[in-house]
């Protein structure tokens, strides 16, 4: 397996909110991917964006300008 | 063979609709259901639909846009989520059954149900929803252009009484959606229910329905959504709460396809093509002796159907003979709208209905009114 690095990761209610995330992203020219909801965050399913951790500022304004419908915020060791 | 029953379902499908089909069904994994690439390749193009219907409806955001199997799901979905016990109800003798059978059964289970009436040649009197309205009226649930005359609805006078009196809009777009405009910000409409293989130009099994800002849906359907799994309830946030179960990704790509064809050909052009030809149509057979067309041609824009009976006849005969002997596809019978062929007289015999798309021509709808023509010769 992979070595563990701090990741920022960004969780949605929805598929929809991903798809929207992942769009804005592109957008945006911002990194990251969506990837399955990791156990640390919660045991159910669905996906989440991972980015770098020191992309997290610019992230979080994309999230507030796009108004983005996100369900949490996470600094997670993947 | 002429195909003249578009109101029905379009064909044939627009160039690209059955190839993106193809290649979903060849490359697409499951929408929402992981992350590896072809599971994000369905969720992309199931979110860029959304987009689209959002933008084409002026639906408040595309999470808004629930996709079900067509606009009858969409409906009960709607009502049956929205309306309950004690609650009154608006509609009007224009329904098709799909509006009609959600409300009977609402009215069974306790809430009241009236109907705007159509006169003899189908039309409705605006002053009847006033006439109609009570204290515990919650909704209106009405069509935009009926599917047995092609009469409109004016949504933007319904939706302004809805806001007036403070009362939900249920739009049914079935005949309409992508040929008529339709903004439920602008004209107040609360939920907007489609279908995407009539004027959408989609394939069959697509359809759904856009909810505006603070109109709040009880699931129709619960289960599977690929996220929350160990809740015990359907997830509330839009659209999953109404999306229970595998999206039809594979007709939502074709449905996608179909929606860029009619942006690029122009909403306008397409229905000033289809209503051209119905306005010649109407022209030509409404002076034939024994002819009778139903609905209001005073009114220049209305969906592309004229429907007619010929002298006594039968319009299941006249439908057959048109398909056997002139090879020209039509609807006879009652076309799910029941109260509609009460107020028109036609209960009986029902009427044949002809239906126009974008890819119907002048010489088609020059050979189905010589045929018209002909039968109509013949009975006298």
């Amino acid at each position: 397996m992979r070595e563990k690095q701090e990741r920022f990761v960004v969780t949605f209610a929805t598929t929809t909110g991903a798809m929207a995330m992942e769009r804005a992203c592109r957008a945006a020219d911002l990194p990251g991917r969506l990837i399955p909801v990791p156990r640390s965050i919660t045991a159910g399913c669905g996906m989440c964006w991972s980015a770098p951790p020191d992309a997290r500022q610019e992230l979080e304004a994309l999230v507030i300008r796009e108004k983005l419908d996100v369900d949490g915020l996470y600094a997670v060791l993947l | 063979m002429i195909y003249l029953d578009n109101a029905a379902t379009t064909r044939p499908k627009p160039p690209g609709v059955a190839e993106a089909v193809a290649a979903a069904m060849n490359e697409y994994g499951n929408s929402g259901r992981g992350t590896h690439p072809e599971a994000l390749e369905a969720a992309r193009s199931v979110y860029g639909v959304r987009q689209t219907l959002a933008s084409l409806f002026g639906c408040p955001r595309a999470d808004r846009v629930a996709f079900t199997p067509n606009s009858t799901m969409a409906l009960n979905v709607a009502v049956s989520g929205l309306l309950g016990p004690g609650d009154h109800v608006l509609s009007t003798d224009l329904e098709h059954n799909s509006v009609l059978r959600p409300l009977y059964r609402l009215r069974s289970q306790g809430a009241e149900v009236d109907f705007v009436p159509a006169d003899r040649q189908g039309r409705i009197d605006y002053a009847d929803f006033d006439r109609l309205l009570r204290p515990n009226t919650k909704a209106v649930v009405c069509t935009h252009g009926s599917n047995l005359t092609g009469d409109l609805v004016d949504i933007g006078w319904v939706g302004d009484f809805c806001r007036r009196h403070g009362l939900l809009f249920i739009l049914d777009a079935s005949q309409t959606a992508g040929v008529f405009p339709i903004d439920m910000r602008k004209q107040h409409i609360s939920v907007v229910c489609f279908t995407g293989h009539k004027s959408l130009m989609g394939p069959q099994g697509t359809g759904g329905l856009c909810v505006g800002e603070e109109v709040e849906i009880r699931p129709f359907a619960v289960g599977g959504t690929g996220v929350q799994s160990y809740s015990e309830t359907q997830p509330e946030a839009y659209p999953t709460r109404l999306e229970a179960g595998t999206l039809n990704s594979h007709g939502i790509a074709g449905l996608g396809a179909a929606l860029m064809f009619l942006e690029r050909i122009g909403w306008d052009a397409v229905r000033a093509h289809e209503n051209a030809l119905a306005r010649r149509f109407y022209e030509s057979v409404k002076i034939l002796p024994g002819v009778k067309v139903y609905g209001d041609f005073t009114v220049q824009e209305r969906a592309p159907i004229v429907t007619l009976n010929i002298a006594d006849l039968d319009s299941s005969e006249v439908a057959d003979e048109l398909a056997e002997r002139f090879q020209i596809a039509t609807r006879p019978g009652a076309h799910c709208a029941p109260r509609l062929h009460r107020a028109l007289g036609t209960e009986d015999r029902g009427a044949v209905r002809f239906s126009w798309s974008y890819f119907n021509t002048e010489a088609e709808t020059d050979a189905a009114a010589e045929a018209v023509r002909t039968l109509a010769e013949e009975a006298l």
